[in-house]
This record gives structure tokens, C-alpha cells and sequence, in this order.
């Protein structure tokens, strides 16, 4: 449920935390992201980085410059004159990924958890359109939602110590593409090619909050002879 | 702006990496900030040899690096006492030396703190990723090929500011700050403390903690009395964006103090360490003792306002 005002709360004295709603849902992430874009565009003096999540904004600004009450007043006026059809259309981004075999080790147990094959995972995963939540955890790493019931699967017990670079994750009903080589507990279930992240990119991250990505699954050698 | 080759790394020490302020405005890709724990330590660094007080420096812990230099320059020490020497001869922390061509910057035992901060005048030279020069050591870019130095990296330095006029400059003895193994940390409680039931709360803000070795420059890990939450309260929150200073407190109870290589999280957190408190998170070792005390966010900015108060005066004096 999307609040009637936002929820402020205080993380410590230089950044604050607003609240929209209690759930992942997409209309509250799509408030978030009204009010992250909105925040960006308008640069309230002392605001140093916006971290946008599935409910909440954190706001990380300059004690020196700014107060947490004078910001959240200005937080509140500019959510209240939100104009919510200002976000622009969605970008929808095809994302390839080789399914099961030495990328993707939990693929096999996926499977066996829900009593289905492989391949049904792998039917089930390329079926939605997927919502970007967040980015998060590590740089350009996505929140993806949400993953069919049929294949939702809880994380691993004992995480793994290094999940590599392009390893294709679910976690529950979300799904996620690991950007960089890192410990993980999510279950793996495929690899893509596509690199995520690049410190030296222009934007450094491929996906965006707010982004629609779609799976297509590709083989091992299509993977090979794939170009960005 | 000319970079000159100052600095050759004969041996790197445990972990020595270059960081400036920290990168910020990119939190929304998923890039933390990291930068120099003891980001007060790096400003007066950097103050006393003439630089501006965001430019990169060197931070290394508990066992220094020995560095041959390769060109004239000024250098200061700061932060927890590594003991510094220059070929050999112990010099004093907090203040410009002037170093030439073939000097060696060694170091002895750490004898209080636990991170050293160097910096050389015109600042470490690496090229900026993301605006900063910090290394994000978990993710691998940044700072010096995104990695802590080995032995025989080469780093070039800016050219100074201005004529190199600074050595022997000091910082105001009063100022500098004693580290011992007893830490009180100033805390604002939230944004999660309602989730904590009164007995909680009091625990957390009247036993004393210690750092744990599995520590490291994403999170000071805590022992001490467990943190629980209200029961019938579920194990973890909708991930949320997360600051250096945030304390969490995941499903085992024990505390964890977030350093700044993260940006969400998904854990409960009870307070927030102030911003004037948090350069002594670079400075806790293994084994000290944390107390916490919860102040209001007033209270947290008059502290901060005297803080950076201290570092104008110096600025002024200094110019």
C-alpha cells in the first residue's frame, strides 16, 4: 500500500530516509521513482546522492548545508506536486543468458524443488517482462521482479564464497544478475555475456531503476560469438 | 596539470590503498562510496603539505608500507601511529617532512590506532573514476588499478599547488586525537529502533561491545549482548538504502557497523554513528571496547559544526 505522506525517518545526521509504502509492489516502486527523478532534476542544495529502492529513497545530503527538517520539508512540498505523468515511457532491454551446466549449478535443483524440468525453469524465467525494483548490493547489480511462483525458490542455505560476474540468480520471487565477481546465496541458474558494469561507463550501469528487461535464452556457442 | 613520478612502493604493508573523500552522486548505480575511513586524519594530511583537504592520499593499516621516493616532495603522517621513520629515523606524526630524491618512508609497529594516512604534496595522481580517485577494493576500480599497492607500483603525484614552503608545518597538538582501546561512539537512534523492544534498546546503549576479527573494510563486526527485535517481527526489512555509521543488526543479534563499500541492505538498523565519530571507525582495532550513547540529531550537528570549527581555524592559520 502506497502511503497518503511519506515516512520519514532519520539515519543518522546526514541522510534521511523516505518512506513511500510497506510492500514491493510496482505502483510504490513507481513513486519512488517519480520522486527520485524529480529530486534529481530539482537538486536541493546539500543533497549529495539519492539511493532509490522497492519502497523507500535515502536522501544522503550535508549537515552543514542543510538540516533534516528543512529537508524533509522540501521533500514533502515537491511530493505533493508530483505530476505523476512525467516519467517517461519505459526502456525494455533483451538480456541473453545460457541456462544450466557450469554457469548456472542450481538450475538442476531449481527444478527438483518444484518438481518440474529444466526446461520448464527455464520457460517459466524467459516469460515475464521483468521490472527493474532497485540497483543495489553491489555496483550495477539489479532487483529484478517478479519471478512465476512456479520457480520461486529461496536463497541457499550456505552462501556461495564467489558467484562470478554474469551469473543469472533467484532469490524468492525476485531475480538478479550478479555485476561483479562477489559472495552470493542466490541460486544459480544461468550466465549471460552482457556486462553490467563499467566503472568507466557513461552511465557506469547498464540497467536503471524503473527499466523493463525480458531473458532470452541462448547456447553456450551463441554466448561465445557475442558482441555488446 | 603535470603528474611527476614521486612514490615507488618497496613493499606494500598489509593493506595500503589510495583513497581521497569518497565517491558520491552514484549511489542510484549501485556505487558506494568508499574513501578513507579516517577521512579526518586524510583532510589534515593533506592540509599540512600544502594540498587541498580532497585530494588522494594513502591509507594503510597496522603495518605501513616502506616507500622509496623517487622525486622531491613534502609528506605528512596522520592517524593512528604506525610509527613513521624516514631512512630510518623515526619522525613525528601530524606534520610536514621534506623528503628528497632516494628518502625512504618506513614504517615500525603500530603502537595506538590502527590506520595510517599519507600524503604527498600535489596529491596521488591516479586518474579520477566517477569523480574520485578512492579505490573501491570489493569491486575492484578506482584508486591504483582498482587494487591495494604491491611492491614495485609506481605512483605519480600532481604537481604541488604552490612552492613547497610547508615543511615542518603542524597541527594544533591540542587537536590531534588520542586513540586508545575504549571507544564511545555517539549514535542517533533509527530508523529501525521502534522494531527493538525497550530491553533491546538498553542493552545496545549500555553494554560494551568489542570489534571482532572478522572484520574488514565493509562492516566492524560486534560481540557482546545480542540484539533482538520485538518478537513476531520477521528476520529481515524490504532492502533499503544504507549509509557508513548505520548499525544493523541481523538475524543473530550481533551488530554490525556498516563502513562506506555499501550502499543497501536488508537488515534491521537500530542507530547511526554521527558524522564527527566517524573517522574513529578507521581508527577501532580487533578486540576494542565500543560504548554507544544516543544523541539527537541537534546535538549530532552542534558536534560536527565544532569539529569542522576546529578544521577552519587550522585552515586560517595555515593560509
Amino acid at each position: 500500500m502506497l502511503y497518503d505522506t511519506p515516512i520519514f525517518g532519520l539515519m543518522g545526521d546526514r541522510s534521511l530516509l523516505v518512506e513511500l509504502g510497506n510492500e514491493i509492489s510496482p505502483s510504490v516502486n513507481q513513486s519512488v521513482q517519480e520522486l527520485f527523478v524529480a529530486l534529481d532534476l530539482h537538486k536541493i542544495d546539500g543533497v549529495k546522492d539519492l539511493v532509490p529502492s522497492y519502497r523507500s529513497l535515502l536522501v544522503i545530503y550535508d549537515p552543514l548545508l542543510i538540516s533534516a527538517p528543512e529537508l524533509e520539508r522540501k521533500i514533502d512540498d515537491l511530493y505533493q506536486g508530483l505530476d505523476h505523468a512525467r516519467l517517461p515511457a519505459p526502456r525494455t532491454i533483451e538480456i541473453p543468458i545460457v541456462y544450466g551446466g557450469e554457469q548456472g549449478p542450481d538450475l538442476e535443483s531449481v527444478a527438483q524443488y518444484h518438481h518440474i524440468t529444466p526446461q520448464e525453469v527455464i520457460d517459466y524465467h524467459t516469460r515475464p517482462t521483468y521490472r527493474v525494483y532497485m540497483i543495489g548490493f553491489t555496483p550495477g547489480y539489479p532487483y529484478l521482479g517478479e519471478v512465476p511462483d512456479a520457480i520461486a525458490t529461496p536463497r541457499r542455505e550456505t552462501p556461495r564464497i564467489l558467484v562470478p560476474r554474469g551469473s543469472v540468480g533467484i532469490a524468492l520471487k525476485q531475480t538478479g544478475i550478479y555485476s561483479v565477481d562477489s559472495p552470493g546465496g542466490w541460486q544459480i541458474i544461468g550466465w549471460t555475456p552482457v556486462n553490467l558494469f563499467d566503472p568507466q561507463g557513461q552511465p557506469p550501469s547498464l540497467l536503471m531503476m524503473g527499466d523493463r528487461v525480458r531473458f532470452q535464452a541462448i547456447s553456450a556457442e551463441e554466448a561465445s560469438r557475442w558482441q555488446p | 596539470m603535470a603528474a611527476i613520478e614521486t612514490l615507488e612502493i618497496r613493499s606494500p604493508g598489509i593493506m595500503t590503498s589510495v583513497q581521497d573523500l569518497g565517491r558520491y552522486g552514484y549511489g542510484r548505480f549501485g556505487v558506494a562510496p568508499s574513501g578513507a575511513l579516517d577521512s579526518f586524519a586524510l583532510r589534515i594530511a593533506n592540509l599540512l603539505v600544502g594540498n587541498r583537504e580532497d585530494q588522494a592520499g594513502l591509507e594503510t593499516l597496522l603495518l605501513g608500507p616502506g616507500i622509496k621516493v623517487l622525486s622531491d616532495t613534502l609528506i605528512a603522517v596522520t592517524g593512528g601511529d604506525l610509527r613513521p621513520k624516514k631512512n630510518k629515523q623515526p619522525i613525528e606524526m601530524w606534520r610536514s617532512h621534506a623528503f628528497k630524491k632516494d628518502d625512504i618512508l618506513s614504517f615500525g609497529n603500530a603502537v595506538s590506532g590502527f590506520r595510517a594516512y599519507i600524503a604527498v604534496a600535489g596529491g596521488i595522481g591516479v586518474p579520477r573514476v566517477m569523480g574520485s580517485r578512492s579505490t573501491n577494493l570489493p569491486s575492484g576500480f578506482g584508486g591504483h588499478h582498482g587494487r591495494t599497492l604491491k611492491k614495485e607500483d609506481i605512483l605519480a603525484c600532481n604537481e604541488p599547488r604552490g612552492p613547497m614552503r610547508d615543511t615542518g608545518r603542524v597541527f594544533n597538538p591540542d587537536w590531534i586525537p588520542q586513540y586508545s582501546d575504549k571507544w564511545k561512539l555517539r549514535v542517533v537512534l533509527g530508523p529501525q529502533d521502534d522494531h527493538f523492544p525497550d530491553a533491546s534498546r538498553h542493552a545496545f546503549l549500555n553494554c560494551i561491545y568489542r570489534m571482532s576479527q572478522d572484520s574488514d573494510r565493509t562492516g566492524i563486526r560486534l560481540q557482546g549482548p545480542e540484539i533482538l527485535p520485538k518478537p513476531d517481527i520477521e528476520a529481515s526489512i524490504i532492502s533499503e538504502g544504507v549509509i557508513a555509521g548505520s548499525i544493523q543488526i541481523p538475524g543473530d543479534g550481533k551488530p554490525i557497523i556498516i563502513l562506506g563499500e555499501t550502499v543497501t541492505g536488508g537488515y534491521r538498523k537500530i542507530a547511526t554513528v554521527i558524522s564527527t565519530d566517524l573517522p574513529s571507525l578507521g581508527q577501532i582495532k580487533p578486540g576494542d571496547g565500543i560504548q554507544f550513547e544516543a544523541l539527537s540529531v541537534d546535538e549530532a550537528y552542534l558536534a560536527l559544526q565544532e569539529m569542522e570549527g576546529r578544521i577552519n581555524d587550522f585552515k586560517r592559520k595555515i593560509n
